[in-house]
Parts: C-alpha cells; sequence; structure tokens
C-alpha cells in the first residue's frame, strides 16, 4: 500500500467491471479502483470477488502497468490487536432501504429514485457529471416530487416510529440545488407531514426555498403509477381540505430515513454495549456520549438519527469523555521528531535546484519532462535539474537531501502534484538537508496541468514550463522565516454559570485543567433552574445539584458569582480577562475562553400575556401543580413570537417541551382537556414517540398559520381560544381554563461579551461558530469556543454534549506547553503606517490591533497568533506598510510578471 | 513565436478554489490549457496592483476565485 501513489494507471487498465456501490448502483466502476476521489488513504484496492486473476487464476493486467510495482496479491486480511484505554464508536447508519415495500414503487420504476441516489446525480463527481436526467429515458426533468419520512414516522409499513430528524432539511436542500442545475422552469414539490427545520439557520433556508418557487404541499402521497412508456409517474394525494388530486411528475426522490446499520450493531453486541428499542446506542441524558459500558463512548448517528453538527460536537464531545478517562496517561506516548541546525542563506546568492516529477507517467506521460528540466535548467540561479520517476518516494526523498547538500543548493522547487498535499513532505525533506522549509517552492504541473490537458501534450508542456518559470522566479526571493509559537497557559475561562458553563468546567477541570466561572447573577445553574425533566424524563434538578455541588468543591474550579468582565485581551494560549465582583477587580491569565452566556424564554404580549391570570408560559404550570387542579382545559400554543418576521428561526425545543408538558397533564388528570396549537410539530428524532404517545392519551393538536393566528379572549369563566382548524375548515372556539405560551428562545444579552472578544454574532444575537457543519463549538479565532444556547437554542442533552465539546475542542489547545503557529503571518512595517485603523476594522481574527505610539499617535501593532495569514490586512493598506510572510507583494508579483 | 490564444493569471484561494482547480485533476476534468494559477491563502489578499500588473505584463485575463 506504501506504493501506491494512486495514479490510476491500474484501474484504467483492468479489464472487470462492476456495480460501483458509492454511486448508488447508478455507474460502474473496475475490480481495482478507490471507494471514492476524496478517500483518505487514497490507495486503490483489489475487490477479490470481482478480479478475473483471483475469480479465473489469469489477467495480472494491474501488475504489469503499475509503474511503482504496488500491486501485491499475497495481501491478506490481518487481525491487529491493538491495547487502548478508551474506545469511541462512531459508525454511523444505513439509509432506509424502500424496496420491500410496493407502495414507493421504488423497486419497479425507474424515475422512482431514493434521496441518496439523488445526491449522487446532483453531484458534479457523480455518475452524470452532475446533470440532472431520468433514468429511464435521459430527458431532463421539469417537474420532480420529494416524498417525506419514507422509512421515518411510520409504524404501519416499517415499524420506524422515530423521526429521522435530517431528511426535512436535506429534501429542500436537494430541490433548490435541482433548481439551480434545471432553471427557472422546473417545478420541484416536497410533500412533507411537518416540515422539521428545527437546525440554526433552517428556518431561513425553508423560508428562501418557498420564494424561490419550492412548492410544499402537505400530504402523504398514496398512489404512485407509471403514465405512460417514458416512464412519467401519476401521483394522487388528498389536500388537506380533502380534495383528491392526480398530478403529473417526471421523478420521484424518496427522502429516506436513517437506520442503524446492521454491522454496527453487530460490533455494539461484541463490545458489550447496550441498545435503545430502535437498536441505536443507548444513552442518558445527562451524559450523552457515554455507553453503557465504562470507557466505551458513541457519537453520531449510531446513537440516533441527527444531522453533521449535532454529530461533529458528540464526536468532540466523546473525545473530551475520553480525555477524561485518559487524563493521567497524556502525552506519554509522545516521540519528539529532531532537525538538523538550520544553515543561514542570507548572505549567499540564490542557488536553486529544480526537480521535475514524472510522477509514473501521469506527468511524463503527457508533459515532456526531459524538455521541461531543460528549460527550467537556462533560468536563472537554476544550478541543478533532476527528473526523479517519483519525487516523493522514500529513495528519492533521500537522494534530495544528499543533492541539496552537494551542490549547496539553498533553495528548492519541485514541480509535481499539489502543494495541498505534498508540500509538507517536501519541506520536511529540505529541512533534513539543513534548510528552512520556507526556502521551497512547488510548481503544480500535475493536478492542474497534465491530468486536466492529457489530450493536449504540447500545450501541458509548455504550461508545465510556465509554471515552473514562476515557481523559480519566486523561489529567487524567497526568504527563511523562523517558527513561530506561543506559550500555553493552561487555564480556562468560562463565561456563565448555566448547565453548558458548568459541564464544560468540570469537564475540563476533570482533565487536571483549572477553569474559572464568571456568572453574572447570584447562584448557578442558569436556564435548567427552571426546568424539571428532559424529554427523557430524566430529573433535571437532581443532575443540577450533583453538577452544582462538583463545580462549588472541585479544587481546580474558581466560580465568580456576581461578577462581570469588564475587560480582555490577549490570544490564543495567553488570554486576560478583568473580572469585577462587587467594587474588587480580578486579573485572570487564562489559555482559552469558552462562552456559555446562555439565554432565556422571551416575554411576550401576545395571547392575554401579563394581562390575564390564566394565561402563562413555558414551565410555569408544571412548576405551580395547583393551577391545574380541577382545571376542564388547557391549551399550549406554539411558536409564540419564533418563525417570524422579527424571529426567523425555530426555537427547536417549545414542541417537545408542550408535548412533554401535555402527556403529564392527561397522566395526572385525565380528564382535563389538552389542545396543541402548532404550525408544525417539531419532534425530531425519537421524540417524536413523545408526539404519538400524546395523541395516544387524547391530546388534541389543531394546525395554524401565520396568516391566521389564535385569539385569545377573556370569557366570563376563563378564557376563549379562536383558531382556524385547515382540516374541519372551520373556526373553533375553545373554552379554556389555562393557556400556556411556548414562547421564543432568545439569547442572553451579549454584546459586551462579543465586543470584548471580539466574536461574531448573526442577526438573532446568537454567536456565530467557524463553520455551521464541522466547527460547531469553535469561534473563526483560536482559542474561543462557544456552547449551550449562546450558540442556538437547544436541549438540556444538547447543551452538555456541546459543552462537553467546547471542552474537548479547548483542551487540544491546553493540554500543550506550547503552540507552534503557521509563521506565514502579517507584518506590519510601522515607520510607513499612519494609524488608519483600516487593518484593525478589516482582519476577521481579531490579530491587529492600534496601539498608541509616544509622540507618534497610533500605530498598527501584529497579534501574530491570531493571524491567519489571509493577507486581507496587506491588500487595503492605503500606505502599502503591511506585508505577508511568504505571501509578500513582491514574491506573488514575481510570479505573475513570469507569468506572461 | 506569435501567441495566439490568450494567456490568464488566475489568483487562486488556498483553501476554496485552489482546492477545486486539484480536485478537476483528481476528477481528470478536462478545460483549456491557457490558465497560470498564483495561489494566495485567500483571494481577499489580492491587491488591485497584482492585476494591474499582470495585465501590464502581457497577461490577456485575471480570474480571481476564492
Amino acid at each position: 500500500m506504501d506504493k501506491c501513489i494512486a495514479c490510476g494507471t491500474c484501474a484504467e487498465k483492468c479489464p472487470a467491471k462492476t456495480t460501483d456501490a458509492f454511486n448508488e448502483g447508478l455507474a460502474k466502476r473496475k475490480a481495482i479502483y478507490v471507494p471514492y476521489a476524496q478517500a483518505v488513504p487514497l490507495k486503490y484496492a483489489i475487490d477479490k470477488n470481482r478480479c478475473i486473476y483471483f475469480q479465473k487464476g489469469k489477467c495480472r493486467a494491474c501488475e504489469k502497468f503499475c509503474p511503482t510495482n504496488a500491486i501485491n496479491f499475497d495481501d491478506k486480511e490481518k487481525d491487529i490487536t491493538l491495547t487502548v484505554g478508551s474506545v469511541i464508536l462512531t459508525a454511523g447508519f444505513t439509509p432506509f432501504n424502500p424496496d420491500r415495500f410496493d407502495n414507493y414503487q421504488h423497486a419497479k420504476f425507474p424515475n422512482v429514485v431514493t434521496s441518496m441516489e439523488f445526491e449522487r446525480i446532483l453531484s458534479a463527481g457523480g455518475p452524470f457529471g452532475g446533470h440532472i436526467h431520468r433514468l429511464s429515458d435521459g430527458q431532463e426533468p421539469r417537474k420532480i416530487a420529494w416524498l417525506q419520512c419514507v422509512g421515518s414516522r411510520d409504524l404501519n409499513r416499517c415499524d420506524n416510529e422515530y423521526c429521522s430528524s435530517v431528511c426535512c432539511m436535506y429534501a429542500i436542500k436537494e430541490s433548490v440545488i435541482a433548481k439551480e442545475h434545471l432553471g427557472a422552469d422546473f417545478e420541484p414539490a416536497i410533500f412533507f407531514m411537518d416540515m422539521r427545520t428545527h437546525g440554526k439557520d433552517f428556518e431561513k433556508y425553508y423560508e428562501r426555498a418557498k420564494s424561490q418557487g419550492v412548492r410544499f404541499i402537505r400530504s402523504r402521497v398514496h398512489t404512485i403509477t407509471e403514465t405512460d412508456a417514458s416512464g412519467t409517474l401519476n401521483l394522487v394525494y388528498v389536500t388537506e381540505s380533502g380534495e383528491r388530486v392526480s398530478e403529473e411528475f417526471d421523478m420521484v426522490v424518496l427522502s429516506v430515513g436513517m437506520e442503524p446499520a446492521a454491522s454496527a450493531m453487530e460490533a455494539a453486541k461484541t463490545l458489550g454495549v447496550e441498545l435503545n428499542p430502535y437498536h441505536f446506542v443507548k444513552t442518558s441524558d445527562m451524559t450523552p456520549v457515554s455507553t453503557s459500558r465504562e470507557g466505551i463512548f458513541v457519537a453520531g448517528a449510531l446513537q440516533g438519527p441527527k444531522d453533521i453538527p449535532q454529530s461533529v460536537v458528540e464526536a468532540s464531545a466523546a473525545a473530551c469523555s475520553a480525555g477524561i478517562h485518559l487524563a493521567s496517561a497524556r502525552g506519554t506516548l509522545v516521540k519528539e521528531k529532531t532537525f538538523p541546525a538550520e544553515q543561514s542563506v542570507q548572505d549567499d546568492a540564490p542557488r536553486i535546484g529544480v526537480f521535475v516529477c514524472n510522477c509514473g507517467i501521469n506527468i511524463g506521460g503527457i508533459a515532456d519532462v526531459p524538455a521541461v528540466a531543460a528549460y527550467a535548467r537556462e533560468l536563472g540561479n537554476v544550478v541543478f535539474t533532476e527528473e526523479p520517476l517519483f519525487a516523493c518516494s522514500q529513495d528519492a526523498q533521500e537522494k534530495m537531501v544528499e543533492i541539496i547538500r552537494e551542490q549547496k543548493l539553498n533553495r528548492v522547487v519541485v514541480a509535481a502534484c499539489t502543494p495541498r498535499t505534498h508540500e509538507p513532505l517536501f519541506q520536511e525533506t529540505i529541512r533534513n538537508a539543513g534548510l528552512n522549509a520556507y526556502l521551497f517552492e512547488m510548481a503544480n504541473i500535475r493536478n492542474q496541468c497534465t491530468w486536466v490537458h492529457s489530450a493536449e501534450k504540447e500545450k501541458a508542456t509548455e504550461k508545465a514550463k510556465d509554471l515552473v518559470r514562476m515557481a523559480v522566479q519566486r523561489a529567487n526571493i524567497l526568504e527563511p522565516i523562523p517558527d513561530l509559537s506561543v506559550g500555553v497557559n493552561k487555564s480556562a475561562l468560562i463565561v456563565g454559570g448555566g448547565i453548558a458553563g458548568m459541564t464544560a468546567a468540570i469537564s475540563l477541570a476533570d482533565q487536571g485543567f483549572a477553569a474559572s466561572i464568571v456568572e453574572k447573577s447570584s447562584s448557578l445553574g442558569g436556564a435548567a433552574r427552571d426546568v424539571l425533566h428532559t424529554w427523557r424524563g430524566e430529573n433535571i434538578q437532581e443532575h443540577l445539584k450533583k453538577l452544582v455541588d462538583r463545580v462549588s468543591n472541585h479544587p481546580q474550579i474558581t466560580v465568580f458569582t456576581q461578577s462581570e468582565i469588564v475587560d480582555a485581551s490577549g490570544f490564543v494560549g495567553n488570554f486576560e480577562t478583568r473580572v469585577k465582583t462587587g467594587t474588587e477587580i480580578h486579573a485572570i491569565q487564562h489559555g482559552v475562553v469558552i462562552v456559555a452566556t446562555g439565554g432565556q424564554a422571551s416575554v411576550t404580549d401576545e395571547y392575554l400575556y401579563g394581562k390575564h391570570p390564566a394565561v402563562t408560559r413555558w414551565h410555569d404550570l408544571e412548576q405551580n401543580p395547583e393551577l391545574l387542579t380541577g382545571v376542564g382545559s388547557v391549551v399550549f400554543i406554539q411558536c409564540v413570537g419564533s418563525r417570524n418576521d422579527q424571529r426567523p428561526y425555530c426555537s427547536r425545543i417549545c414542541c417537545t417541551s408542550s408535548v412533554y408538558q401535555a402527556i403529564d397533564i392527561k397522566e395526572k388528570h385525565p380528564d382535563t382537556d389538552v389542545f396543541i396549537l402548532y404550525r408544525d410539530i417539531r419532534t425530531f428524532g425519537e421524540r417524536e414517540v413523545l408526539y404519538k404517545k400524546a395523541r395516544e392519551k387524547g391530546v388534541v393538536f389543531i394546525r395554524y398559520s401565520l396568516n391566521k393566528k389564535p385569539v385569545v379572549t377573556e370569557a366570563a369563566d376563563g378564557l376563549d381560544v379562536r383558531v382556524f382548524d385547515p382540516i374541519l375548515q372551520k373556526e373553533l372556539i375553545i373554552h379554556a381554563d389555562r393557556v400556556n405560551l411556548a414562547t421564543a428562545i432568545e439569547p442572553s444579552p451579549n454584546e459586551d461579551i462579543a465586543a470584548l472578544y471580539k466574536l461574531p454574532v448573526n442577526a438573532e444575537k446568537f454567536f456565530m461558530e467557524a463553520h455551521a457543519k464541522l466547527r460547531p463549538v469553535d469561534f473563526a479565532s483560536d482559542g474561543l469556543f462557544v456552547c449551550g444556547i449562546a450558540h442556538y437554542p437547544k436541549s438540556i442533552d444538547e447543551s452538555i454534549a456541546q459543552a462537553m465539546a467546547a471542552a474537548g475542542r479547548a483542551a487540544t489547545v491546553l493540554a500543550r506547553t506550547s503552540i507552534q503557529i503557521s509563521p506565514l503571518v502579517s507584518q506590519v512595517n510601522r515607520d510607513l503606517c499612519i494609524g488608519c485603523g483600516l487593518c484593525t476594522d478589516i482582519c476577521p481574527f481579531g490579530a491587529i490591533i492600534q496601539e498608541e505610539v509616544d509622540g507618534k499617535g497610533f500605530k498598527a501593532k501584529n497579534i501574530s497568533a491570531s493571524c491567519k495569514g489571509c493577507g486581507l490586512c496587506a491588500s487595503s493598506c492605503p500606505k502599502k506598510a503591511i506585508d505577508m510572510l511568504h505571501f509578500r507583494d513582491a514574491q506573488i508579483l514575481a510570479a505573475v510578471c513570469a507569468a506572461a | 513565436m506569435k501567441q495566439t490564444e490568450p494567456k490568464i493569471v488566475a489568483f487562486l484561494c488556498n483553501w476554496c478554489a485552489y482546492a477545486g482547480a486539484d480536485l478537476a485533476g483528481v476528477s481528470r476534468l478536462q478545460h483549456p490549457s491557457n490558465m497560470r494559477t498564483v495561489r494566495v491563502m485567500c483571494s481577499g489578499r489580492v491587491d488591485p496592483l497584482f492585476v494591474v500588473q499582470a495585465l501590464k505584463s502581457g497577461c490577456d485575463g485575471v480570474l480571481v476565485a476564492g
């Protein structure tokens, strides 16, 4: 495997074709293959069951053509024994297979595809290059219908009573992208039961899709038939008002749900981990990534249906749990690599060596490598050229070190694949020869040249020469750049003492890191103090009390209550925050910041709240059970202040909370009528089971829409609630003794914290993470993290998971004594700087500040530890007082001037 | 040799457009060979003067992608 360079020659020559599982069977692949273009490691493997040699004893074409002798027919499966202290299960899910059920017609009609198949059809790297067409006749579809809840929320056909959480959002995404591909007259339609766009910024996406012409139809399609030989489909459904509609579509996409993978269930069983009734790994709300077996943790859809951000959060939380479990062994297996002393090249004229890689036949088979090398040899300051077969192979690397020494090279150019994958390798090689890593430059003559111009050999050669010339001109003026590292203060400051802040603190303290919690109010606990039970029925107050006790008594944790942050400065590893308690100021040095400022249920003036004593909100009824004694009817109103123009987001947890409370009322007072007035019930994931249970117990659900909101008026002996029922097509008047409002969850006031640490917030004032999917607890600036409701409304189990994730991410900083920082940073020339402050304003990372210099006014100052090297400051500086190391104006211009 | 085809300097952001151009290679998506890439760490690094300099040096077009 080490020899494979993923050139693809073997697959090109292999005569055996088979179905490509990655492309959902819509394309063919060879018997020797990589599963997909982005696979890690990018190495070809032989599918034994399809290989002609393995099946019939003859062929070995791949072996004959492989340029690196990487084919090993004798390779065998090996059992590997690993001794570990912790295990994390992340085996994922299987998409629901609709073929078993005749009503969806997936197995029968070619134009009925699953959402997974449609993803491949949409993909530029997919079987049709991103061109959407029908499988029956290759025609572009003009109308596509998405059917939601296929394999989810369905006990009648498939036994999956839970909601798969992600399908509503992916169906909208697929319909919007399909519209981008197919143009303005394309008509997408989504057939759904409840639209569940409960994630951060999802509701806005839903609204945008509607305005872009995606049709949303609240109905379940009951019959799919083919209307003609071309494969056009007829869908029959009943609208909400009871009208039967028959409509033609060119294609149908089944939004299939998530099921646990059989192999994953098997693995869990082998490890002795308990599963829940749906065969997902069982966890508790208070320890959301711990399995039933100590030391074994779980993350992602193996624990239950969830989307990417939540899976990534859980992955970091599981890593944090393993970190706590293994704290005593941290760093014991680390070995440090050493390099020879760097030679000074400052005073020497450039002596450039150019290595033009053949990459087997990947480059050499298309571009004329000897001609490129000969051309390079003629360029100024180039004193050596070579044409290795594979520049990245172990022997070529060793030889390169010798050549650098013998030829006294002080700059190296490798013309080969791409710096994105291979620059670090070659930089290490030249460091082994005593050169600074930044005296290296790469010319991308494979990925961006021979691979994409394979039919134009001469032009590819010309381009390769140009790219080499550009690289050499740049190399001429490259300069050594010293390593940059900063020390780390191994402690955390946590803003907010709610359940998220405390969980983060305890998760760090249990790993041996000190943590300070700054809490505005007089006691710890935050919003969780108002909630009695999680949606699984676990006792929150009991957990909270234990957590407060542990936090208050932990030797590594300091708590500042009734305190506020008045000043903050510094960067990753080295922050200083000034905390004011009463009149006293504490200066706290710390390495990381975790923001857990939380949120609360908003107060409303709608529906007589605050004007009539029978109108309550959120947990008022739970906390005051006497309000329910002898009560004839209770009406819950959902989305009070959420999903409107003022707050265009879903508060995520209100549906589950009201449904949970409604069940509780029904169980304690079976004679009380309970109504829930809702817009979409968003009991996502296994919370769906509560929705079902509530209906079974007789809770009445009535949907309303934003333009026909319920009206609450005072009546002689209580309240009258008027609501238009879309199924009966009539206005109902419900006499209510209690009206309980699920008001919007809003973030705590956080402008001051955002300003002090220069943290971004979105339009609704929730903190903005670095990446909505892949970095859900990091801020864009290093050393700062977010968790809990400060990020978005979420349930207790989700807040705990996110707090542990933030602690896990913070530990990646705190575990080190110093942090290596990329030294490719901004550099201010203070003699030229006029202190205009434009760079400070424009820097997204707070990495340039303005500093007053005696008698000279303000001057810009780099905070290199926070700098990401983007260069916005350099290109914006009106005085050209800023340059970027390794990407200096002169270095970029050298390449630009050499391009023509 | 007289140049008959336009030469285009492309400033590509290391994190997106440059990675995209690499992936085009992995996927063997064939396209015209006129482009000469200059890798930058962000398309925001591209000073308008770089664009002017590219044109002054004799390039026929400039692409900034990021």
